[in-house]
């Protein structure tokens, strides 16, 4: 076991790991915003379109997404849709966490007692300030812990990127590992890597949750 | 180059056993040691405890696929030995299904009243019988439908073994896509295939939750 080696990447390994957090943050943020138009097209009244996006969640929710990077680098070009290999996982990856998302999303306002919403009716509120101060509140707060454990996942699964050569972490972790022959200290540097971000970014959103949802719990 | 015929069907279908085997595998090694994981969590024994969530957090926060690189060339490096590809894959998924699954059935352990340990403590039954005949069974039925979401996960988590290049599903589709020059059919193929055996587990964890939901 020989660690020195690997000691001369350290710039490839600070690069790939930016590419994974960029890989990361683009899937997060557009599959929020999956998450959150589905979910509202779920909880809308127009049929076709509740059953359009059961069917997109139950599709990416039961393929690995290993096979949906695959199907987006090396299908789509058939239709004319040729991406570049991060932008490629960026869209796969997208999808797969919009899919988690919509469902959390959901859960997350389903959480809230209709009761509540009716009270604030009553009391004359418009719908805007209903779902912005009666709504909104709890459901971030319900669905907060699931969405950052699934960002955890997503950072986790964007190793999954180097299967189509995007440069982050884990294809990085080939590349050193086919100039220094040494596979298993490279391997484990890198599963540290993955170890150290991983661990930031729970605790980074377990400090932010304790500050934004101070308010009493429900028991 | 050739067309896409019954014969690449019938070696993705072939490859399917690769994929059960893995899950298989990964539960038979697994759920043993996930019981002893969550057991271990909510044990009096601070140190025991603590020792648990680490190793339930360090498998956690690594990727699976690192999970798997590390154990192909670590197991080598730990043993002193050669050992099969098949070795090291199942002891990278064994801690992957310990690991969650150890997290979860915590979560249904601690969900079981405190009190029914001390009721149980009361009528005189052992720690083990209050664990056998008190706390497990209702656990149990809390935690079924997470564990079988888990499935669905293990499920597709083994496709990453092709990487290492196991012969299993993933890796026969991208065999075949090779062959064929055909991706589309091939990934569509694969995929429908994941998705029959993944859609019906979704569907029956969902139906669990929507039954315990009613009963309590």
């Amino acid at each position: 076991m020989n660690f020195l080696p690997l000691w001369r990447y350290q710039n490839q390994l600070i690069d790939g790991a930016i590419v994974t957090l960029e890989l990361t943050v683009i899937a997060a943020v557009a599959g929020l915003l999956i998450g959150v138009a589905g979910a509202v097209a779920l909880k809308g009244r127009v049929t076709p379109l509740r059953w359009l996006v059961r069917a997109y969640i139950e599709l990416f929710r039961n393929t690995p997404s290993l096979i949906q990077i695959f199907i987006v680098f090396f299908v789509l070009p058939n239709f004319g849709l040729k991406l570049p290999a991060f932008e490629a996982a960026c869209v796969a990856l997208s999808l797969y966490f919009g899919a988690y998302s919509v469902e959390i999303i959901r859960a997350g306002l389903d959480s809230v007692p209709k009761n509540q919403i009716e009270a604030g009716q009553c009391l004359g509120l418009s719908t805007w300030q209903v779902f912005r101060h009666i709504l909104l509140p709890p459901a971030l707060r319900n669905a907060y812990p699931a969405v950052t454990s699934q960002f955890v996942l997503l950072l986790l699964g964007t190793s999954l990127a180097s299967q189509v050569a995007t440069d982050e972490l884990f294809h990085v972790a080939g590349f050193i590992e086919s100039r220094t022959y040494r596979s298993f200290e490279v391997y484990a540097v890198i599963c540290a890597v993955y170890f150290a971000m991983a661990m930031s970014f729970k605790a980074l959103f377990a400090v932010i949750g304790a500050a934004a949802f101070r308010w009493p719990r429900r028991r | 180059m050739r067309s896409f015929s019954l014969i690449d069907l019938v070696s993705l279908v072939e490859a399917l056993r690769w994929t059960v085997a893995l899950v298989v595998l990964a539960l038979a090694f697994g759920t043993p040691l996930a019981l002893g994981l969550a057991l271990g969590r909510i044990s009096r024994s601070a140190a025991l405890r603590w020792t648990m969530a680490a190793c339930i957090q360090i498998i956690q926060s690594v990727p699976l696929l690192g999970l798997l690189f590390f154990f192909y060339f670590g197991m080598p490096v730990f043993l002193g030995i050669q050992v099969p590809a098949t070795v090291a894959v199942t002891v990278a998924y064994t801690l992957y299904t310990a690991a969650f699954l150890g997290e979860i059935w915590r979560g249904g352990l601690e969900a079981v009243k405190q009190a029914q340990w001390e009721a149980g403590a009361c009528l005189g039954l052992s720690a083990w019988q209050q664990f056998r005949h008190i706390i497990a069974p209702q656990a149990l039925r809390l935690s079924l439908p997470p564990t079988v979401g888990f499935l669905v996960q293990l499920i597709k988590g083994t496709s990453l073994a092709s990487i290492l290049g196991f012969v299993e599903l993933a890796r026969a589709g991208q065999v075949v896509s090779a062959a064929t020059f055909q991706p589309l059919l091939t990934y569509a193929l694969v995929a429908a295939i994941y998705f029959a055996l993944c859609l019906p587990l979704t569907l029956w964890s969902r139906s669990l939750e929507a039954r315990l939901d009613g009963s309590r």
